[in-house]
């Protein structure tokens, strides 16, 4: 067990993917010498080499297409876009481009790409730095959508992402960067579960909150307050946003017949939304009450000094169990 | 590494002018004197603005140290009626648009998206995704062109617009693509380049192999080349590539050839990634130092001026600490203003859920 930091744990699982397939390059903006504008290629380059971390050109869309271009040649890129707010000029490139490559080409060609980017707010920046895109990508046929929540995930899945032959869009919680966590980096990769497997993270019986990325850290905080007053919450890491593990959803709403979604981005269109259909689908007679979100508002992010306002917090999720257990 | 060659230059490094039958200057000294002050003043503002974030007062800060001269001497070769489109470090030209410094902090203090009203000031907000708005820029001088306020010949009259952005920003389809409809168009805009050498970590010669300016030769306008710590040579190409844009001779591309002598943005160490043999080398190029002892030489810069313009910049140091502490942080109900033009039902219904969560705390 060694202990990393989210970032350390991304850098270190690059790393291990990049010792283990020769194919494996990474490209970027600012990722080379300076090793990432978070640090998450620190080293890379000088270990590996200007051939393998590759310094690119300031655009997202060139980088995103000449990606596509070497996953043809028979490479593996992982590339990172700085800063969620900055994915939008590639948008082309993601969605009609990589993600329907398989498809279009009857099976022929595929682009085992994954692409990395901080997600997410409350770092106090300015206009673009704390976006949560994910919907987009995840109502994308074509695309895999996953986001971690702690170091031994962002250890593990981003060499999952990285062994992947289908493209992933790697989530990274950029709030919960720092966060430590004990990394078992001891296990073989074939034995970890998929990261297309939900985790239950805290086992109860009275309402299931459903979470992912920097929402997790909030949920589990939410359960902890709920315990003390003897609500007893399940929270589950959803890890896959696309496809997403109804399995382990249902079994956990069959058991405890409530469900609240929790996550940054807007509530109109997005992940919340598909997961509470999928339930009241599985699981209509099974539930007590409708599955609730607790979102983002529907406006842009919103400035900074009010970015609080606008964040899931554990008031807002307590406030959505209460009604839920009000039903 | 730097080509400090075949560009315009009217000021040397030591203080000296240097003749070019291209550029006539129709500066005074007395004008001369006020770019001096601008960029005085801006370096203070700056700095002081650099030592705000550092004291927790703004979440971020994009320094313009060392392109005083290029944005000072673009943003005066501008008219009142003229119109700018920037990035986050043009805070020299947000200052010769008039902006108060205090408004400018706004934005990186996160009470707003956008630090001042760009109707008045004709200058569009900062624009943090790079080269975005160059496809603005070229917009909104297409539209002058419709409106028929360009190419009149009426002076005062006519318009253009100034496209500021970095060398990072060339390898931006949004930017090529503007250059494509600026020449398509004739727009009557002025792609302002200042190549700093770095996009944060990243040489200019990751961008591009020849000068940014010759890249304006395949799209078919003309790329001028300046030393962009002269305020004069920058002053006399933008002044002229301006009056072409509003005369009806379409877009120019300038690359302004300077420093960012400090960080990428206060989040930034550039000892991660270049030489301070660079940073010491460029000192020596200094835009306000050259053109201080020009004006000295001249004698129309002494000591007591000197020591006047010190007070004024430290009075704007201190009102800039008091009146960022004094920005008021915004409504946290003002999430929901201006998403729409006008209600929406989902916003409204969203707004009184807030609402409800700031009465309980209040009540609590």
């Amino acid at each position: 067990m060694i202990e990393l930091n989210i970032v350390q744990a991304v850098n270190q699982g690059l790393r291990r993917a990049m010792e283990s397939d020769s194919k494996v390059l990474l490209m970027g903006e600012d990722i080379g010498k300076l090793g990432g504008v978070f640090r998450a290629t620190e080293g890379l380059q000088k270990d590996f080499g200007e051939d393998r971390v590759i310094d690119s050109p300031l655009a997202e869309s060139g980088i995103v297409g000449t990606a596509i271009g070497l996953a043809l040649y028979g490479y593996r890129p992982v590339i990172e876009i700085q800063f969620d707010g900055f994915v939008y000029p590639a948008f082309d490139q993601i969605v009609v481009q990589l993600a329907r490559m398989r498809y279009r080409s009857a099976g022929a060609l595929y682009l085992p790409i994954t692409i990395r980017m901080p997600f997410g707010g409350g770092i106090g920046s300015v206009e673009h730095h704390g976006e949560s895109p994910e919907a987009y990508f995840a109502s994308t046929p074509g695309l895999r959508v996953v986001a971690c929540a702690d170091s031994t995930d962002a250890y593990w899945m981003i060499q999952q992402a990285v062994a992947s032959d289908d493209p992933v869009i790697f989530l990274e919680p950029k709030r919960r960067y720092y966060q430590k966590g004990e990394v078992d980096t001891s296990a073989d990769l074939s034995t970890v579960p998929p990261m297309y497997k939900a985790r239950v993270m805290v086992e109860g019986t009275d309402c299931t909150i459903i979470s992912y990325g920097p929402t997790l850290t909030t949920a589990l905080q939410a359960a902890r307050i709920a315990a003390e007053d003897g609500v007893r919450l399940e929270v589950i890491d959803l890890r896959s946003l696309s496809p997403l593990d109804m399995p382990t959803l249902i079994e956990s709403v069959k058991k405890t017949g409530r469900a609240v979604v929790v996550h940054e981005a807007s509530s109109s269109g997005g992940v919340g939304g598909e997961i509470g259909q999928s339930l009241m689908q599985s699981c209509f007679y099974n539930l007590k009450a409708p599955v609730l979100r607790v979102t983002g508002y529907d406006t842009p992010y919103p400035p900074s000094r009010i970015e609080d306002d606008y964040l899931p917090d554990a008031d807002r999720i307590l406030d959505a169990v209460e009604k839920s257990m009000s039903y | 590494m730097y080509q400090f060659d075949s560009f315009v230059q009217l000021l040397d490094t030591n203080g000296s002018i240097i003749d070019d039958p291209r550029y006539e200057s129709t500066l005074d000294n007395a004008a001369l004197l006020g770019f001096y002050r601008d960029m005085v003043l801006v370096r203070q503002l700056d700095q002081q603005a650099t030592a705000l974030q550092r004291q927790g007062e703004l979440g971020l800060w994009a320094p313009l140290l060392g392109q005083e001269a290029a944005q000072i001497g673009s943003a005066r070769a501008m008219q009142s009626q003229d119109y700018a489109f920037t990035t986050y470090r043009e805070h020299g030209v947000a200052w010769c648009r008039g902006v108060d410094p205090v408004e400018m902090l706004r934005f990186w203090r996160g009470t707003m998206h956008q630090s001042w009203d760009a109707n008045l000031h004709r200058l569009y907000g900062y624009q943090v995704i790079i080269g975005a708005h160059a496809l603005h820029a070229t917009g909104y001088a297409m539209g002058a062109l419709l409106a028929r306020r360009a190419s009149t010949d009426e002076s005062g009259r006519d318009e253009a617009v100034m496209a500021y952005f970095g060398d990072g920003a060339m390898s931006e389809g949004d930017v090529n693509e503007a250059f494509v409809f600026a020449t398509a168009y004739h727009a009557p805009v002025v792609f302002f380049c200042q190549n700093n050498q770095w996009a944060i970590s990243e040489p200019t010669k990751r961008q591009s192999l020849v000068p940014l300016a010759q890249r304006a030769d395949g799209f078919g306008l003309p790329g001028i080349r300046v030393d962009g710590n002269d305020v004069i040579a920058v002053h006399a190409v933008t002044t002229e590539a301006l009056n072409r844009a509003r005369s009806g001779h379409g877009p120019t591309l300038i690359e302004a050839v300077t420093y960012r002598m400090g960080a990428h943005t206060t989040s930034d160490d550039p000892t991660k990634y270049r030489d301070s043999a660079d940073d010491e080398l460029w000192r020596g190029r200094d835009p306000i130092n050259r053109l201080r002892i020009y004006l000295r030489a001249q004698g129309v810069l002494n000591e007591d001026l000197e020591s006047e313009l010190a007070r004024e910049a430290e009075s704007l140091a201190e009102r800039m600490r008091q009146g960022c502490r004094e920005l008021p942080d915004p409504d946290p109900l003002s999430l929901f203003d201006h998403v729409y033009a006008g209600p929406d039902a989902r916003i409204d219904e969203q707004r009184h859920e807030v609402e409800a969560i700031l009465s309980e705390e209040r009540v609590n």
